[in-house]
């Protein structure tokens, strides 16, 4: 009688399992899908664009006579984008993880991290609205020749975007660091500056690089906040107070235009899709193997 | 109890307490000079309460609260002018679990005395340290090598070494030994001995045969309780409560 009851058992378990199956399979489905028809679409955006005009080439003018399709533009645009969301997401993300892991009381804490997380779930167009309205008039305040769309109040505004995740992914990293490690420095007359600095960060090091590639992952791949505040000229320049345009918002531009489906102009989409999609994958798998590397070494 | 000459550490009607519980309840304890000073008793009866106390390594717990003078030569180390930071260059300590950086096994030791400035030149400090620490010969030829490499063994001579660079006076161990092999465990001890010629030894250990072995003073705590401080030999041979006795041949026996 156990033995029946038993069998019972495991054909529930049978089904659910088979159902569990179809759900992994269904999502690895649609990522091969995805990648396929990108693929296609790109190889045949090749047959008429030769690989160097379109990875070296300085002009970007895809819809206009006349025509070029050089990426770098967009590349650069995005690389603006990254490099100043950077410079205000990693130092601040990461001295706010040290203050979470290392200084702040639990009080102190249970205030921080529910706004951090606030801060994470804030619809990205809000954050480009308030680029638009409050950091572009404020920068116009301090410097000369803005632009209405810049590249400065963009990544400005995805530098704070990112900072949460920044922040958390660091207070994981550092928190990961055994409080053995702390008390062995202390005895050894360390200041807690001291401890910090040079026995917990580095001991932390290849977690908070994780975290950092991360976040420029997520700045290459952000879209509506840049879209909305950095503007649609791709222009390559190294001026974060003009207008630009990044690959993602091109992506925007084309889709909600009404560029006829199957000729060259709509193929760009795929190329520069499989670009943005290059770039990220392999950020994230280099992001991922840094991780495990961290893990490993206090286990 | 004890001649009271030349005591280095005195702890004098110490409570200490996490929130509301109180871990160690009014101690009084005499560590004296140049001997090693065993802490023994169930586990839970605050051991190591009281030993991270005598280098203030219970600031870093939150709500812990302490009465009572550790005096340190007469000084109290929780008066208030009394840098926490200063106190750990006169007491170190080598913890339960060895715990060194990962770092290579140069800088292990050599950190401590880096970053406090202390004389002299650094290579030979470390040298000295770790032939103190009886592990010199095993990684004389390795010294840029991580320390997490080494085995477990090695790993709490090198944390033994890495106090020792720093010459401290007093020397705490909480359970040194309870991560380690017999092998490693008869090195340590070996070295405990080596050590009492120029260090005062603070020793918490779990192990009776260990504690009669290396320890000239023993304390006997039950429950936050100091119940039994006294020759090594007399609390093991002719303990004067009864609630040692119990203790001490129900472990050995
Ligand atoms: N961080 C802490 N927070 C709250 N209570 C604690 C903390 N550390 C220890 N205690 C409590 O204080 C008492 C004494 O603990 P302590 O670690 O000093 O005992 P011990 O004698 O060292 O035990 P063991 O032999 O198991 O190491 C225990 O009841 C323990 O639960
Ligand atoms: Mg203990």
């Amino acid at each position: 009688m156990t033995l029946l009851a038993a069998s019972k058992y495991r054909w529930g378990e049978a089904i659910l399992r088979q159902l569990f199956f179809v759900c992994a399979f269904i999502s690895v489905l649609t990522t091969v899908i995805v990648i396929g028809i990108l693929a296609v679409e790109t190889s045949s955006f090749f047959e008429e664009v030769s690989v160097t005009d379109f990875l070296f080439g300085t002009e970007w003018r895809p819809l206009l006579e006349p025509k070029a399709y050089g990426i770098l533009p967009l590349l650069g645009g995005t690389m603006l984008i990254v490099v100043g969301s950077s410079i205000v997401a990693l130092p601040v993300g990461l001295a706010c993880a040290v203050y979470l892991s290392e200084y702040a009381s639990d009080r102190a804490r249970n205030i921080i991290k529910p706004v951090l997380e606030v801060l994470a779930g804030i619809p990205t167009v809000v954050y480009g609205y308030f680029a638009i309205s409050f950091v572009t008039p404020g920068l116009r305040l301090v410097f000369d020749d803005v632009q209405i769309f810049n590249a400065a109040s963009a990544a400005i505004v995805v530098g704070v975007m990112v900072l949460p995740m920044v922040a958390s992914l660091c207070d994981d990293a550092l928190r990961s660091v055994p409080s053995s490690l702390r008390e062995g420095a202390y005895s050894v007359g360390a200041t807690s500056y001291e401890v910090t600095a040079r026995v917990v960060v580095p001991a932390a090091l290849s977690g908070i690089f994780a975290a950092f590639v991360l976040a420029v992952s997520r700045a290459i791949g952000e879209t509506m906040a840049v879209t909305l505040a950095a503007g649609a000229t791709p222009n390559l320049t190294l001026n974060p107070l003009e207008s630009i345009q990044t690959m993602t918002a091109y992506i925007v531009q084309v889709s909600l235009g009404d560029t006829p489906s199957g000729g060259l102009a709509y193929k760009t989409l795929f190329a520069v899709a499989s670009v943005l999609f290059t770039i990220t994958l392999v950020m994230n798998l280099l992001a991922n193997k840094v991780m495990r590397k961290y893990q490993e070494v206090y286990e | 109890m004890i001649n009271s000459e030349n005591a280095v550490l005195e702890a004098r009607d110490v409570t200490i307490r996490y929130g509301g519980h109180a871990a160690v309840k009014n101690v009084n304890l005499s560590i004296y000079e140049k001997k090693i000073t065993a802490i023994i008793g169930p586990s839970g009866c605050g051991k190591s309460t009281l030993l991270r106390s005598l280098n203030r390594m219970n600031d870093f717990i939150d709500h812990v609260t302490q009465d009572g003078e550790i005096l340190y030569r007469d000084t109290n180390l929780y008066d208030e002018g009394v840098d926490p930071v200063e106190v750990r260059l006169h007491m170190g300590m080598v913890f339960q679990r060895p715990n060194p950086f990962p770092k290579s096994i140069f800088r292990n030791v050599a950190w401590g005395p880096t970053i406090n400035g202390l004389p002299g030149d650094i290579n030979l400090r470390v040298e000295r340290a770790l032939k103190q620490a009886a592990l010199w010969e095993e990684v004389k030829d390795r010294l840029d090598d991580s320390a997490l490499n080494l085995s477990g063994g090695q790993q709490q001579r090198l944390c033994i070494a890495r106090a020792l660079a720093m010459e401290p006076e007093v020397i705490l161990m909480d359970e040194p030994c309870s991560a380690l092999d017999p092998v490693s465990t008869a090195r340590i001890e070996d070295l405990l001995f080596e050590l009492k010629q120029n260090y005062t030894i603070v020793i918490v250990t779990h192990n009776m045969q260990q504690a009669s072995r290396v320890s000239d003073y023993t304390a006997f705590m039950e429950s936050g309780t100091l119940i039994e401080y006294g020759d090594t030999d007399q609390v093991f041979t002719r303990p004067k409560q009864k609630r040692t006795e119990d203790y001490v041949t129900g472990r050995f026996g």
